[in-house]
């Protein structure tokens, strides 16, 4: 990551204001973002979700989503003024030199046409080259993007792709007419820390290698470290500081980039080992289970005490959630047993008492599907308090807002929302709540922070620590983001392929010697260290990282 | 001959829309409006002005007496739609006014003939000058009261060929055909609505069972399966004393359940799968409780918007039933019946207008509502964010 601010500048984005439309007025999203790009350079943006990230990124194309308008100053590309630019002068540009990757590939590759068609439509349209030399070029392109059989992965269909290959295809396609300048908008947000690191490595080796432009736009910080040449944070629309990365990651200047730095530092305290004649609060023994006839656990055993927490953790596919269903009864297992201090669960959740039921609650990744979008907060929190333990009008509403002051939200202000009126944190916050409310011993938290920005997702990290240790709670949590398990977790159960590969405590854990695949998780983690990625390529190999080192084991 | 002067128009069209495009630019300077008009979106506009240009034209004729109607009606009914809505922007609490605001006009129309129809239907008996089955004077008096065209200004609307007030039956049959649509639709929504949750929310045999049925229900056409089980209910009437209405009732809302049980399947089958109805049964709630607590108040949207839909297909069908003389039964009033009834009177059209207009009158009224409730239900799509763009 040499210095490219001599070079020539490509993009400069003068002082711009957006404003969205929202019921009724015009309010202002973006308030005043400024930069310069240079080319062949890769400017990081990052901020927490609403903080206007995406609607920059494409307002850098001159480009603003239905409801959302350009309210002031300017887009300058190559000497183009993009805002004021007719649509035909757009439209030689869009796609041909200002290429745009999105989050989802899934969602965004047109799922009728294969592949490569949809990588030549662009260099046709646009008359760089003709269909026979775009497919050429194509498989060219999937080569260097290394992914597995270049020459026919385009003739195939998305759905017949996985998730980290699409997103590369992807990126195939935004090069397929060499633009000076390419968006990513979040391109591994929604991948495994193993599919990630591959799609990271192909996307800056393309990048150099075409000497390309990119706006990088990303939350995660250990990600942008690897990727950009500069940083830039925004936080509510507005900027905070902009520096080149090694300087930004090294001194940030304002409270809220510092904040932001100090996220990973949050680990508890390691707990004592449980005794060893102790009944542990649920205790899976040796279950398999199966949907239909495929069977997706094979044996899986774990214990969890009292008051602790253990953390589950796997690639996406690896079992964990299902382990999960199992548990509460769900999905009922085809062999094994699973016990509640000491005593045998049935099997299906339908047979079980009410009490069995109160003893093992559920925190869900999506809040928002999470919550019943019609009902309020209070009548959210309230039906479990009404359900177990029987309480009504006075002393049921007295217990809501003694639960609504344990997750830190206050009761006059939010009894009475939706779910709707809550931003993300608030609403897993009002998810913990209902499953305190049952007065469990232990719950199931199934990727709650994954969802959230990282500050949010310290809070919740924080606050579900506090209960644990007021309430003697239990937790299982699922996760695929080791630096969560370093958070909070007093054990750890590595699965994969739904076995059990490797289980201990934390400390055990994170030092070596690991299993292959423990090392191969570990290793995959983004570090906040700008030669994190190029140390890991030099030291492993190209074949020796993501999914194609999954395929050796 | 035709196809040249067609093809030479289409031509013209073409040529105005490119010049239209052309001076535009050039007297709008760089403004995005022209400058980034397609060729396609200049054409619409000229095609549109064309087309308005040949409504005016016509209307000025002198033999064009239907359109001229149809454009009075059409102005009348967009004032009346406009002063409604701006009554409701600033009568009102803060919730409806805001609701006003944001509503497009044709919804505003909707809603407003939606109203003036329940009124109507509910206090016929006030309103109507005479009865319906009261038998007057003068058959066939012509209808808009102006004695020199054979009318008379007792019977506004005229007379039919026994002489009975048109308007008065008319207005009974409102009562008459929308109620018995109003009831129907909610059985048909009772019975639908209640199999398809739980078809959805339990699965398994009983959403196969049930599911099955409906298939082979909805594979029979409905009109013609109406027609058959209403044959035979006509003999059972008898026997049983029964009135026949109620059969109709029944077996309308027994046919046009099964489109409603495929909808409440669909949109419960999209909700069950979320992570609160599984909180729910994890919880150990009962089924009654997931169905109307947790499942219900998500599904209200769509299956409102379905009520609407449904609404004006029970009604189209009672008056193609009335029509076809199984539905409602003389000497009720029912505007099927009356279109039947009058319906050779449409000969006249070409020589005596307002002779033929006494057919359309009922047709007419069945087609306002029908579009009223369609302009109203679009709306509730479109806010429940089914058709946003």
């Amino acid at each position: 990551m040499t210095d490219k601010s001599h070079r020539d500048r490509l993009l400069r984005v003068c002082d711009l204001h957006l404003e969205g439309r929202s019921d009724e007025e015009w309010i202002p999203i973006v308030k005043g973002v400024s930069f310069d790009l240079h080319k062949g350079e890769v400017l990081g943006l990052i901020g927490e979700s609403g903080a206007g990230k995406s609607t920059v990124g494409l307002a850098a194309m001159g480009f603003t989503r239905d409801g959302v308008r350009i309210a002031g100053g300017s887009v300058e590309f190559d000497g183009v003024d993009l805002v004021n630019a007719s649509a035909d002068v757009k439209r030689n540009l869009l796609g041909k030199r200002i290429a745009y990757v999105a989050q989802s590939a899934a969602a965004s590759f047109n799922p009728a046409h294969k592949i490569i068609d949809q990588h030549t439509e662009a260099p046709v349209q646009h008359g760089v080259e003709g269909r026979a030399d775009s497919e050429a070029d194509a498989m060219e392109l999937y080569a260097r993007l290394r992914l597995p059989n270049p020459e026919e992965i385009g003739f195939r269909y998305p759905h017949q792709v996985s998730g980290g290959q699409l997103q590369r295809a992807m990126t195939a396609m935004a090069m397929s007419c060499r633009p000076d300048l390419i968006i990513f908008d979040e391109p591994t947000t929604a991948l495994d820390v193993t599919t990630q690191i591959e799609v990271l490595a192909a996307i800056r080796k393309i990048v150099e290698d075409f000497d390309t432009a990119a706006i990088y736009i990303t939350h995660d910080l250990a990600v942008v470290a690897q990727m950009a040449d500069r940083i830039k944070v925004l936080l509510k629309g507005e900027e905070v500081e902009e520096a080149d990365t090694r300087t930004m990651l090294s001194s940030p200047q304002q409270d809220y980039t510092k904040s932001l730095w100090a996220v990973r530092s949050f680990e508890r305290p390691a707990k004592p080992a449980p005794a060893v004649d102790a009944v542990p609060v649920i205790s899976v023994n040796g279950i398999t289970a199966a949907y239909g006839t495929v069977e997706v656990l094979h044996d899986v055993s774990f214990d969890i005490h009292a008051g602790r927490t253990v953390a589950v953790v796997g690639e996406s596919g690896s079992g964990k959630s299902t382990a999960a269903r199992c548990i509460t009864g769900l999905l009922p297992p085809v062999s094994g047993q699973i016990e509640l201090e000491g005593v045998p669960l049935p099997a299906d959740y339908r047979q079980r008492s009410r009490d069995q039921l109160r003893q093992v609650q559920m925190i869900y990744q999506m809040a928002d599907t999470a919550l019943n979008p019609r009902k309020t907060i209070g009548e959210i929190i309230g039906r479990p308090v009404q359900f177990y333990g029987r309480m009504k009008g006075k002393g049921k509403r007295a217990r809501v807002e003694e639960l609504l002051d344990a997750i830190e939200m206050p009761p006059a202000q939010y009894i009475d929302r939706l779910p709707s009126e809550l931003s993300g944190g608030q609403k897993q916050r009002v998810g913990i709540a209902r499953a305190l409310a049952a007065d469990p011993k232990f719950i199931i938290c199934d990727e709650v922070t994954s969802a959230l920005d990282q500050l949010v997702a310290e809070g919740i990290l924080r606050l579900l620590a506090r209960l644990q240790d007021e309430l003697g709670l239990s937790y299982m949590f699922i996760t695929h983001d080791l630096a969560t398990v370093r958070a909070i977790a007093d054990e750890v159960v590595v699965m994969k392929d739904g076995r059990v590969v490797e289980q201990g405590g934390k400390r055990d854990m994170f030092q070596p010697p690991h299993h292959p695949y423990t090392d191969l998780l570990l290793s995959s983690v983004p570090e906040m260290d700008p030669d994190w990625l190029t140390d890991l390529l030099a030291e492993r190999g190209v074949d020796n990282i993501g999914d194609a080192a999954v395929d050796k084991m | 001959m035709i196809v040249l002067t067609i093809l030479a128009g289409v031509a013209g069209l073409l040529a105005a829309a490119w010049a239209f495009r052309a001076i535009g630019r050039a007297a709008a300077g760089g403004r995005p409006r022209f400058r980034d008009m397609s060729f396609g979106e200049a054409f619409g506009w000229v095609f549109a002005a064309a087309a308005l240009a040949f409504g005016v034209w016509l209307y000025l004729q002198e033999g064009a007496v239907f359109f001229r109607w149809a454009v009075q009606g059409f102005v009348i009914f967009s004032v009346a739609a406009w002063v409604f809505r701006t009554l409701g922007r600033h009568v009102g609490t803060e919730a409806t006014r805001k609701l006003f605001r944001q509503m497009p006009l044709t919804a505003a129309f909707g809603i407003l003939v939606i109203l003036i129809y329940a009124v109507v239907a509910i206090f016929a008996g006030v309103i109507a000058p005479y009865g319906q089955e009261q038998v007057l004077a003068n058959a066939n008096v012509v209808a808009g009261g102006n004695p020199a065209l054979g009318g008379d200004p007792a019977f506004p609307l005229g007379t039919d060929q026994i002489g009975r007030d048109i308007l008065s039956r008319l207005i009974y049959g409102a009562q008459n055909t929308v109620g018995i649509a109003f009831a129907t639709t909610c059985l048909a929504f009772a019975l639908g609505g209640t199999f398809g949750f739980l078809a959805a929310t339990l699965g398994g045999w009983l959403d196969q069972v049930l599911s099955r049925f409906v298939d082979v229900l909805m594979a029979i056409p409905s009109l013609i399966f109406a027609l058959l089980l209403m044959t035979i209910a006509s003999v059972w009437a008898n026997q049983l004393g029964v009135p026949l209405t109620v059969f109709m009732v029944v077996i309308i809302a027994v046919i046009d359940s099964t489109r409603v049980y495929r909808l409440a399947r669909a949109v419960a089958g999209n909700i069950v799968v979320m992570d609160y109805i599984e909180a729910a049964k994890l919880r150990g709630e009962g089924l009654g409780y997931l169905i109307f607590k947790e499942i219900l108040p998500n599904a209200t949207a769509p299956l409102l918007a379905e009520f609407g839909l449904r609404f004006c297909f029970v009604f189209l069908t009672i008056a193609s039933l009335s029509f076809l003389g199984v539905g409602i039964q003389p000497p009720a009033a029912d505007w099927g019946t009356m279109v039947r009834d009058l319906a050779q009177f449409i000969n006249y059209a070409q020589f005596a207008p307002q002779a033929a207009i006494t057919p359309l009158l009922a047709a007419g009224a069945i087609a306002l509502l029908t579009v009223a409730v369609n302009f109203v239900v679009d709306w509730m799509l479109f806010r429940s964010s089914g058709l946003k763009e």
